[in-house]
């Protein structure tokens, strides 16, 4: 895993052809938190900032607060405490200026029943004041040939299935030339095929010169098309910023494959290499260590001259998933 | 691009096609057009001499068929009509938040106060065309069944069947207004739930307590503020001259039942955390 990470090499800051605040962020919050009826504080106190033309991955256990700082973004719940700036401008006063400008896939998609696809994003088109209704027509059809929801046609959408409906919720998010896109778990509920459908269709969009904002649970997802990430955990943001820059900063680990483990983990000890872990394999064990900037030239000859046995000593800087998990705590465990 | 105005009238005109493209919607008003083909049925079949003791306009509907209207008015306005403007006012807002849109509308965006208006509008529409839908269909059951020509009106003046015909529009009319302030009751009580059909129980129950109300007499004093007390005060247009107090009475405590319901509706609505 380590080593098949794929980080996007050029982060741009800012679009050139950016009409208005071009050198102010996408999305930024200030001390933004949410207290519920009931006194739970699904948010508390964020501060985000989400660079123009980023690909900003919002990473979190379920129940971390993601989709309730998305819905305060988008001016669905008002925040307890705190500030929420798009594209700009102040929320909520700016929602009906910016909001137009932002394609939104919120807690999964949603439409009437009885309609099917395409008259569902007509409705859509037909609610929003500011576009043109002489061409809802044909964007209405480019927005659903994008999303590869074309055959479709005209069955009901209560008889869409769950990728199908994913898929019509982004038809609407693309409805019209959006500046940036909030996106709330975008790959839920889709198939292998699905997911890679969409992860490249927002790394198009993001070539584009498009702000995406992608919330999800899935680190894949994070890795594959994210240039920007923060990390949610029980309502705080615990880490943001550019992904190559988070993960190079993480502390690197030595791994080695060993039938003689304590005297391994003696050796690293005694050279100053914090909490050494051993993993019992078939044969040999595998110990591993945080390097705490010992070199690595220096440990093949101390375990040399301990007498370990080495099979295998690599050095590994720790993927995303480790640093996820160093963030959030191992597993499934539920803190609310 | 278009002005403004009639870019906001797209989405009143894809709400309206939503409310009556739906098929519980349109069942609702095939129901109420049953009620004057039933009555007028009924009538006919019966002997004339039972329907001599029958109340104001039954007793007429042998002589004249455009009675059925205004009996089919009188029978479906307290109870049937409310029920169906119940149903679609019960599903404005608490059907959207049910089902998730109402967040996808609200980050189009639609301003929550544009959603109210057009919400209100789509009941107080369907409430207009249910009565016209009964006044139509008692209108022509009573073609099919009764006799028609000059009309003797309530006051005893006889009037030529067209001027009569008009009158039965007026009334429909004023059916259509009467449901105006239920409607506006109905869209405040959509916004505080995320379940449809307990809005709509509880919107059906409204016009019922107030009919309840309305019929104790020790309760006569508030008897003029509640919103049914002059629901049926139609039969007034059908006097020569029209007795225009106890319409323009009905008209004006609607007036201020849409005015409380929808400042309610739209303080609940602008200040609610969309969270379905
Ligand atoms: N309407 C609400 N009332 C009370 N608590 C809520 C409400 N919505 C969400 N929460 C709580 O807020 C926390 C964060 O939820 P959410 O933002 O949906 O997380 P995520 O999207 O990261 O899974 C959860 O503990 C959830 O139970
Ligand atoms: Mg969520």
């Amino acid at each position: 895993m380590a080593g098949g990470l794929v980080v996007p090499g050029e982060v741009v800051d800012g679009r050139q052809d950016a009409p208005v605040g071009q050198f102010s962020a996408a999305i930024r919050t200030r001390g933004l938190t949410k207290r519920f009826r009931g006194g739970q504080v699904a948010v508390d106190r964020v501060d985000l900032e989400v660079p123009r033309g980023s690909v900003f991955g919002f990473l979190g256990p379920n129940g971390s607060g993601k989709t309730t700082t998305i819905r305060m973004l988008l001016g669905l719940v008002t925040p307890t405490v705190g500030e929420v700036e798009i594209l700009g401008g102040l929320i909520p006063g700016a929602l009906g200026a910016v909001l137009p400008q932002v394609g939104a896939l919120v807690e999964g998609p949603a439409f009437q029943n009885y309609l099917s696809g395409p008259a569902n994003l007509a409705r859509m088109d037909a609610a929003d004041r500011t576009s043109d209704p002489s061409t809802a027509r044909r964007r209405i059809a480019d927005a659903l040939d994008r999303v590869s929801l074309t055959s479709a046609g005209s069955k009901r959408y209560r008889a869409y299935s769950l990728g199908m409906r994913q898929r019509l919720g982004l038809a609407a998010a693309l409805l019209r030339p959006r500046e940036l896109l909030v996106l709330d778990e975008p790959t839920n509920g889709l198939d292998p095929q699905g997911t890679r459908e969409v992860r490249a269709l927002v790394r198009a969009l993001a070539a584009d010169g498009l702000t995406v904002f992608l919330s999800t649970h899935l680190l894949a997802e994070v890795e594959q098309v994210c240039t920007h990430v923060g990390v949610m955990r029980t309502g705080r943001l615990v880490t943001a910023g550019r992904l190559d820059v988070l993960l190079a900063a993480t502390a690197p680990r030595v791994e080695l494959d060993t039938t003689d483990p304590e005297a391994a983990v003696r050796v690293l000890d005694g050279l100053g290499l914090s909490s050494p872990r051993v993993r019992a394999g078939a044969g040999a064990a595998t110990v591993s260590a945080a390097l705490d900037g010992i070199a690595v030239a220096e440990l093949a000859p101390a375990l040399v001259a301990a007498g370990v046995g080495i099979h295998r000593l690599v050095v590994v800087r720790p993927d995303l998933e480790e640093l996820y998990v160093s963030l959030t705590g191992e597993g499934f465990d539920v803190e609310r | 691009m278009s002005s403004g105005r009639s870019v906001g009238a797209r989405f009143l005109r894809s709400e309206l096609r939503l409310v009556f493209g739906r098929r519980r919607n349109q069942m609702l008003l095939v129901a109420l057009a049953a009620a004057p083909v039933l009555i007028g049925v009924a009538v006919r079949l019966s002997s004339p001499t039972s329907a001599q003791g029958a109340p104001g306009f039954v007793a007429r509907i042998s002589q004249n068929g455009l009675f059925l209207v205004f009996t089919a008015m009188a029978v479906t306005l307290p109870v049937l009509m409310p029920l169906a403007v119940a149903v679609v006012a019960g599903d404005s807002i608490a059907g959207e938040a049910h089902s998730g849109t109402l967040r996808y509308l609200l980050v189009v965006p639609v301003e929550r106060t544009r959603l109210l208006v057009v919400k209100y509008v789509g009941i107080v529409t369907y409430g207009l065309v249910a009565a016209f839908v009964v006044a139509a269909a008692g209108w022509l059951t009573g073609l099919v069944l009764f006799p028609s020509g000059p009309v003797t009106l309530l006051s005893g003046d006889t009037v030529p069947y067209l001027d009569a015909l008009g009158r039965a529009g007026l009334v429909a009319l004023y059916a259509g207004a009467m449901l105006a302030g239920l409607a506006a009751i109905g869209l405040f009580l959509s916004t505080l739930t995320e379940v449809p059909i307990a809005a709509m129980a509880s919107i059906a129950g409204v016009p019922v307590v107030s009919e309840i109300l309305d019929a104790v007499p020790a309760l006569s004093a508030i008897h003029p503020y509640l919103f049914t007390h002059w629901w049926l005060a139609f039969g007034d247009l059908l006097r020569e001259p029209i007795a225009t107090a106890g319409i323009r009475h009905g008209l004006g405590v609607q007036a201020v039942y849409i005015a409380i319901f929808g400042a309610l509706a739209w303080a609940r609505l602008t200040t609610k955390d969309v969270t379905s």
